[in-house]
């Protein structure tokens, strides 16, 4: 008989079990209650939404449709406020009512606020700028608040806390970290890995680490103005998050008479204890006296419940979990598993340290098994270790080989000695006889394991191992995902190859690369643009242009639109025009009744709506040179009024986003690359947040910001370098572009390119030229440059018969709708 | 696929010349819209002009020697089939040659 199952909590945990019981076919109605208003989303992943690395949509493991097709109903943004166990009911805040047969109970953890004074304001629940890190709504909010200020503190040196950290680097300039114990870490890590953490997170991160931090009192009346320590200490600041621990949310369970000492009480079935009917999973239930705050312990609990529940295995038991951790802490691998400190007199302790190098390793060993390991810097042999603290395997003789590898290839665990339900990915808990399955039924290369069973799919520390063990299921045949490293599609080639190649056989136009490059010759419709920028790149006016191997845009200079018209945005540098420039433009509108005349993001003005055929025409009547709104190229240097006018500018903003759109206008580009110039850190014309950004400082300065983003991606830019004049800004510029040039992938813009290859290694290359190269790249811009040429010239003769003809059918297109 | 013929005897489009290569022009035939392209290789594919995703205009979009791939959204359609590869609906497949220079369109 098919059972009515409740869950309360839709988390990591009330989603996780849920998906099980499915995947055992359990025969139940399941309704499930949650108070945060989404489906299920990955937490651990809030961190990499905070440090930018990750968008909304990308950290939703099950959207509404799920919900709905698994027949699952989901009372999303309801929270349960009380259970009674006697008449099987739960009540809700909506004032519902509703039964149930078997009740599962995974509410969480909630974010844990140390006695402070001042940190609640009572209308608001925190006080304006305090967050906590837990959920969705907090991140955003985060985000939303730190990107107007400049100054963060963030209360606990644990994992969330230097996750947090680290995350709001991307917002503000300042981040302060503040930890009440002595050294970061304390509970993974023994004193003098948590300071070689330290040093890795000051020295290399530039995050300020404060220990021995009791924070008092945060300070302010209607928003933070900082935060006082127990000393005294005073640390301004506009931000505050506090990551200073988690409690179990078990409060509306014990007022519901259910027994709950430090979590809800579970005995080996996940069952509540003393009930039949009840369960509890996730960090809100205590199995044997432990509570756990991390996923890999509830995806077992999970499998436990689902096969009990079910009936597919009454008997299954869940015997607890012995945690171990591998992360990567703000860009420094850490890895720690059971003690950070020796118990007996008889426990071995074997220690490594370099602290030069930020590497530090300790092993504790008991009766030749490992009891326990922290490892800093250093992560090369954290998966073997975690075998055998797992396994209690006795271990070599050799301790020396257990950190280092001697002889032998520097390898990992090897698949072959794996066991096959050894966990891989603990984000997903996927083990090595699932990746090994999802091989043997057919998917052979790592993208489509990884997309079929989810492996490497949450904080992406397993990659490695997963490919490994791809590698080896499929008889050591490493079938690579082909395309995943080629700059195109249908070229078999990373982009520094290609270049080479490119190069070593002189090809010049894209069909040449295909008929070279290409097994077989192939052409592929879909790598002729990334191939046309990037020749055009290489050889500049040497480049044999190939029309049809341009995007429609680039054959007729015009962004299309979804009704097949195109726009047309004539060039204004630095957004500066003249009313008689003014006057042609309108002028030009209204003779070929334009539908729509619009200002662009980037101050431009946009005649939409025009017909392919007409562009030629309304190019010669407007008289101006064509303003890229519609290439992978340079587009527009947005600036402010600057000194000229305004009464805070302290350099010329507009003069000097002229001189750069001037020079660089037209240069092509892997992406569309947006600049702007700022006349004071007032930031009118939004530099912070363009692929290059300008601001003037005080003293004649001028600071260069890049990989900013406010498009699909929100992105602060990071500061390149600081300079004295204008010429040098240009000069850098060109010289920034250009490395972009050579070095992204195709369609990868600065945003994402500046943080993959490092601001300080971009910083080493184009501002000190550590690599020597800075005069290649000036004068391989330099070329481009003079190889310019506006496009819009080529109304008077088109460049192949019938370039300007319509191509729109006679049906009706879904029609734009004008404006009046 | 879908072959239809425009009419009993083959019409004269124009000129080969007038289609570069590697590209697409559009023809108006007896009331249809027909995308023509001229393949690198040197041979011609006649498919009906409107994207049957949104309406958008084929002959605009960027071939190779088998598929078309649409200006709008990116989706691609065999020129050969008329079938799509990402799965819409497929588009019309047009007879088409090159005789003495001129494109002749049907059988
Ligand atoms: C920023 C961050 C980073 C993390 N990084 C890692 C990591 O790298 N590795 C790792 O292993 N773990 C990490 N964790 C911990 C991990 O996210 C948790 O262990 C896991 O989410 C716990 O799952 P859960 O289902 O028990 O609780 P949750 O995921 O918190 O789910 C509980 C849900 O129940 C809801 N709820 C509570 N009470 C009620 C009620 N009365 N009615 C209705 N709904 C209710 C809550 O709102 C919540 O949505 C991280 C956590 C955070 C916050
Ligand atoms: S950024 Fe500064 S100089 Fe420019 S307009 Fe704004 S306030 Fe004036
Ligand atoms: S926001 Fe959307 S609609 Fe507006 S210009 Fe960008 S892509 Fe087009
Ligand atoms: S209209 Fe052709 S792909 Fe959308």
């Amino acid at each position: 008989m098919t059972q009515r199952l409740v869950v309360i909590g839709n988390g990591m945990a009330g989603a996780r079990t849920v998906e099980e019981i499915l995947a055992r076919n359990g025969d139940f109605t399941v309704t499930m209650f949650g108070d945060e208003p989404y489906g299920n989303y990955n937490r651990i992943m809030l961190s990499n939404l905070l440090a930018g690395v990750e968008t909304e949509e990308g950290i939703f493991l099950n959207d509404l449709a799920w919900y709905s097709e698994n027949g699952i109903t989901l009372n999303a943004g309801v929270k349960v406020e009380r259970i009674d166990a006697k008449k099987k009911l739960v009540h809700d805040s909506n004032g519902v009512a509703t039964p149930y047969d078997k009740l599962i109970i995974a509410t969480g953890s909630y974010s844990w606020t140390p006695p402070m004074k001042n940190v609640h304001n009572p209308k608001r629940g925190y006080h304006q700028g305090v967050f906590a890190f837990r959920t969705l709504d907090d991140t955003r909010g985060m985000i939303r608040y730190a990107r107007d200020h400049e100054r963060a503190v963030v209360i606990g040196g644990g994992l969330l806390g230097l996750e947090a950290a680290r995350g709001l680097q991307n917002h503000v300039s300042q981040v302060t970290l503040l930890h009440a114990m002595g050294h970061l870490m304390e509970r993974q890590l023994d004193p003098k890995a948590g300071q070689m953490l330290q040093a890795s997170v000051e020295g290399k991160l530039g995050i300020k680490v404060i220990t021995n931090a009791m924070t008092t009192e945060i300070l302010g009346k209607d928003r933070v103005t900082g935060v006082k320590l127990a000393d005294g200490t005073v640390i301004e600041c506009d931000v505050v998050v506090i990551a200073a621990g988690i409690r179990p949310n078990t409060e509306m369970v014990a007022n519901s008479g259910l027994p709950v000492e430090r979590g809800i009480v579970v005995d080996d079935q996940m069952r509540v204890q003393g009930e039949q009917d009840i369960y509890s999973v996730g960090e809100c239930a205590q199995h044997r006296g432990n509570l756990y705050g991390l996923v890999a312990p509830l995806w077992d609990q999970a499998k436990v419940l689902a096969d009990h529940i079910t009936g597919r295995n009454p008997d299954a038991a869940y015997h607890g979990s012995k945690l171990s951790t591998k992360l990567k802490v703000a860009g420094i691998d850490v890895a720690s598993m059971g003690l950070i400190a020796p118990e007996t007199d008889d426990d071995e302790v074997v220690v490594y340290n370099e602290p030069k190098k930020g590497v530090y390793k300790q092993l504790i060993i008991r009766d030749d098994v490992l009891v326990g390991a922290v490892l800093v810097g250093d992560n090369s042999k954290a998966a073997s270790l975690i075998q055998a603290f797992d396994r209690g395997t006795a271990l070599p003789e050799e301790r020396a080989g257990l950190i280092f590898d001697i002889g032998g290839p520097a390898g990992e665990v090897s698949p072959a000695e794996m066991a096959d339900d050894a966990q891989v990915c603990n984000c997903n808990g996927v083990s090595k006889g699932a990746i090994c399955g999802a091989v043997s039924s057919g998917c052979k290369t790592v993208s489509g394991v990884m997309d079929k069973t989810r492996a490497g799919k949450g904080c992406g520390t397993c990659k490695p191992l997963v490919q490994r063990i791809v590698e080896w299921a499929n008889g050591g045949a490493v079938e690579e995902d082909p395309a995943a490293s080629w700059y195109v599609p249908g070229v078999p080639m990373p982009k520094p190859e290609l270049m080479a190649a490119i190069r070593q056989y002189e090809l010049k136009s894209v069909s040449a690369v295909f008929d070279k490059l290409v097994p077989g010759g192939q052409h592929d419709a879909k790598s002729k643009m990334g191939l046309a920028s990037l020749l055009k790149m290489m050889w500049a006016d040497q480049y044999e242009d190939e029309r049809d191997a341009r995007f429609i845009n680039d054959r007729v200079h015009g962004n299309i639109q979804k009704d097949g018209t195109f726009s047309v945005v004539p060039q204004m540098k630095g957004g500066v025009t003249t009313p008689a420039e003014l006057k042609r433009i309108a002028e030009v509108a209204e003779k070929y009744r334009v539908p729509m005349v619009k200002l662009t993001g980037g101050q431009r003005i946009d005649l939409l709506g025009v017909p392919k055929e007409q562009l030629p025409a309304m190019w010669a009547d407007l008289d101006m040179p064509s303003g890229y709104a519609y290439a992978k190229s340079f587009r527009t240097v947005k600036t402010c009024v600057g000194s000229d006018f305004c009464r805070f500018g302290v350099g010329d903003s507009t003069a000097l986003g002229i001189a750069i759109e001037e020079r660089y206008q037209g240069l092509e580009g892997p992406g569309k690359m947006k600049l702007a110039v700022t006349g004071c850190p007032r930031n009118c014309a939004e530099a912070y947040v363009k692929d290059l950004g300008v601001v003037a400082i005080d003293g004649g300065k001028w600071e260069i910001y890049v990989g900013g983003a406010a498009g699909a991606h929100i992105r602060k830019g990071d500061l390149l370098t600081t300079v004295d004049s204008a010429e040098e800004v240009i000069k850098l510029t060109g010289r920034f572009l250009q490395y972009y040039r050579e070095n992204a992938n195709w369609l990868e813009r600065t945003y994402a390119f500046v943080p993959r290859i490092g601001i300080d290694r971009i910083r080493e290359i184009v501002v000190e030229d550590s690599d020597g190269i800075a005069e290649a790249l000036d004068a391989a811009v330099e070329e481009a440059v003079q190889a310019y040429k506006d496009p819009w010239k080529e109304r008077a003769e088109p460049v192949t018969p019938g370039q300007f003809r319509t191509s729109l059918p006679l049906t009706v297109l879904p029609q734009v709708p004008v404006r009046a | 696929m879908t072959i239809t013929t425009a009419s009993s005897t083959p019409t004269v489009l124009g000129p080969v010349a007038d289609i570069p290569l590697g590209e697409g022009r559009t023809y108006a035939v007896d009331g249809d819209m027909i995308a023509v392209f001229r393949l690198r290789d040197g041979s011609l594919r006649a498919v009906s002009a409107v994207c049957p995703h949104k309406g958008g205009p084929l002959a605009d979009g960027q071939i190779d020697n088998s598929i078309v791939v649409c200006p709008l959204h990116l989706f691609a359609w065999d020129l050969a089939t008329g079938c799509s590869q990402s799965g819409q609906a497929p588009i019309d497949v047009y007879p088409v040659r090159e005789d003495d220079g001129q494109i002749l369109l049907g059988e």
